[in-house]
């Protein structure tokens, strides 16, 4: 099996779906004439679905990683990116193999 | 030259050569810590039962990580075409959101670019791109640059952990799993103004936590991100000029 049609067919209707939430937003966008209070919620869309997808793992996956997230956190309020990402990944592997 | 500047705090853009470097050198970090993100993708998908041909075909055409992870966790046989489809679309609904938002500054896209790189949005390059119109005008060469390199980075690391299979063995030993959560740690500091980011970023956490609990993937996406949105409507202080 290279192929099979009905994966590729549920790997195109995946694509459909997908990229017509990312144009999606065009068509909102724009249609309102924001006020301070909107403006701060849509400022706040970036962070929010950000955090959102890594709550689970931040807060509800174990002690582990939770610990992992707060050093992390630490580390990103004086790092760079990918100093970052390499002490989180650091953290959660110590934490595993040694607790 | 009447250019007429929209903001005098703002910095001029520069070559669409120079746009496209500085998108590529900010995507850079983001791009590395998808590596290991995408060859257990293709090790996970192969183990599933999708061919190589099948999971390099997905991270062409789909290009979302999060949503083709949930999906291979829902993969079997026969395909449950419909739920495989209700779930990308409900993970990836945080799109319509993101592209709500940076809509508005690609005011120098033209529409066949704006288009073309928003098929490959993804939260970084977004993250990114949302940062960057904080302090300059966007400009379609910064942002297409970013979508291209996670673009191809991710097919042919995906397409890699495919082709390696079991090779790579569990990946929470190296601690890949994790990277995913550190890279978006890092952005969202990257985005921090102060107390006004706290009240969604907290929202949003502990809202995405519970429903992740109660009631389960992929649920806390919208519900965290709603929460978090929420809370920052009802703590902005109207006095304030927004921004």
């Amino acid at each position: 099996m290279i192929l099979d049609p009905t994966t590729v067919a549920t790997i195109v209707g995946m694509a459909i779906v997908t990229y017509l939430t990312r144009i999606g937003g065009l068509a909102l966008a724009g249609r309102f004439d924001l006020g301070p209070r909107a403006q701060a919620a849509l400022d706040a869309i970036p962070p929010a679905v950000l955090v959102a997808v890594i709550a689970p793992s931040m807060l509800a996956t174990g002690w582990r990683e939770t610990v992992a997230s707060a050093i992390t956190v630490l580390a990103a309020a004086r790092l760079p990116l990918l100093a970052t990402i390499l002490i989180g990944v650091l953290a959660i592997v110590a934490l595993r193999h040694l607790m | 030259m009447i250019e007429i500047t929209p903001k005098s705090d703002r910095a001029e853009p520069g070559t669409a050569r120079s746009e496209a470097m500085a998108g590529f050198r900010d995507i850079l970090p983001a791009a590395i810590a998808a590596m290991p993100i995408g060859l257990v993708f293709g090790a996970l998908a192969t183990a599933k039962g999708l061919s190589v041909a099948e999971v390099w075909l997905m991270s062409f055409l789909v290009c979302a990580g999060g949503a083709q992870f949930a999906a291979i966790e829902l993969w079997g046989y026969p395909v449950p075409v419909a739920a495989l489809i209700a779930s990308t679309l409900l993970i990836n609904s945080r799109h319509v959101l993101m592209s709500a938002s940076l809509g508005p500054k690609t005011g120098a896209f033209r529409p066949w670019q704006r288009f073309l790189t928003l098929f490959v949005m993804s939260d970084e390059n977004w993250a990114f791109a949302e940062r960057r119109a904080t302090t300059r005008r966007l400009m379609p060469a910064y942002f297409g640059a970013m979508g291209a390199t996670l673009w191809i980075n991710w097919q042919v690391f995906s397409t890699l952990g495919a082709v390696g299979g079991t090779f790579l063995g569990d990946p929470r030993a190296i601690g890949a799993d994790f990277a995913f959560t550190a890279l978006f740690i890092g952005i969202v500091a990257g985005m921090w103004r102060g107390p006004a980011t706290a009240a969604p970023v907290l929202a949003s956490a502990a809202v995405g936590a519970l429903t992740y609990r109660l009631v389960g993937t992929p649920w806390h996406v919208l519900a965290g991100a709603l929460a978090g949105i929420a809370a920052a409507a009802a703590t902005a202080r109207p006095k304030e000029q927004a921004r």
